[in-house]
């Protein structure tokens, strides 16, 4: 099955695909921005700082779905012994850590209004700054270590200790008494929380979070081949 | 209607920013990540210009080589 995803056999896809990527990501973000800023009603509590939820909600997600993706990349890698799937991994840390950041920074934005402080040693904002953390030493050791054996190690280790925190943000918020209110939206039920003219605007501005990750990913990927290719040509 | 939008009930600073700053990350990582790729890019084709007819030919034979060989005469 790994023979599909062979780097020969993809970048000839992963090559082109950026720029249809470029082009549906924009075309998206305009209608989730149009709808996030101007057509969606406002919350009849938090009024309009409501709105900060379409960046924050699906950057919060994003970030959570890469890194539990980095985590199960790195133990296919690290059992199949296949250089592949840790660049891969490597390619999706970037956008993941940058989606990170921008959950904790919108939401310090959106915790002033609604709650009267830029921080609070929440739980489920400090689980979230412990996320950044792991990324920011996932993204580390890609740079210190010289030696591939050891940096797949080194990395795998630290996305797979990393992953623990991930269902900790999840349940976070009804395991502990948190300022951050309860998820609205829950994949497993069919509960939700949140009006249809909230949550499509927030389901367009997710589907283009996740198109900009996979621009990054494909960009970062095909940088990463490239590289490889280049100490191929050394060698010849 | 534009004012209402601008200041968002009195919460347009905040609003504002938060997307303001969003938007800004994904432009600056878009950026950095395409400037990484394009020098790497160019690091190939200056490798492969300085190789010799046959270790050219050989790496020639590989389909990935003359993919990124045809991406960096677009750059």
């Amino acid at each position: 099955m790994f023979k599909y995803f062979e780097p020969n056999k993809i970048f000839a896809i992963t090559s082109k695909a950026p720029k249809y990527v470029l082009f549906l990501f924009i075309v998206v973000l305009t209608i989730g921005l149009t709808e996030a800023l101007i057509l969606s009603p406002e919350d009849y509590k938090q009024s309009d700082a409501a709105r900060i939820m379409y960046v924050h909600v699906p950057a919060a997600w994003i970030a959570l779905g890469i890194f539990s993706s980095l985590a199960l990349l790195s133990i296919v890698s690290f059992i199949f012994k296949n250089k592949n799937f840790s660049l891969i991994a490597k390619s999706l840390a970037p956008s993941g850590f940058v989606f990170n950041i921008i959950a904790l920074v919108t939401g310090s934005i959106w915790g002033k209004p609604t709650w009267g402080t830029w921080w609070a040693w929440d739980a489920r904002i400090t689980s979230m700054l412990i996320l950044a953390l792991f990324y920011g030493m996932y993204l580390l050791a890609w740079r210190i270590y010289e030696d591939k054996e050891q940096v797949v190690k080194v990395t795998s280790l630290i996305a797979i200790l990393g992953v623990v925190n991930v269902p900790i943000i999840k349940f976070s918020v009804d395991w502990w008494n948190t300022l951050h209110q309860p998820a609205s939206i829950n994949i497993l039920s069919t509960n939700v929380t949140i009006h249809a003219s909230m949550l499509i605007p927030l389901g367009v501005m997710t589907a283009a979070f996740a198109l900009f990750s996979l621009l990054i990913f494909l960009m970062k990927y095909n940088t990463e081949l490239i590289k490889v290719k280049n100490k191929g040509l050394d060698r010849l | 209607m534009i004012n209402e939008i601008i200041s968002m009930n009195g919460y347009g600073a905040y609003v504002w920013s938060a997307f303001a700053f969003t938007l800004i990350s994904f432009t600056a990582l878009y950026f950095v990540t395409k400037l990484q790729l394009s020098k790497e890019q160019k690091r190939f084709a200056s490798k492969f210009g300085s190789l010799n007819i046959e270790k050219a030919r050989a790496a020639r034979s590989q389909n990935i080589n003359r993919e990124i060989l045809s991406n960096t005469s677009n750059i």
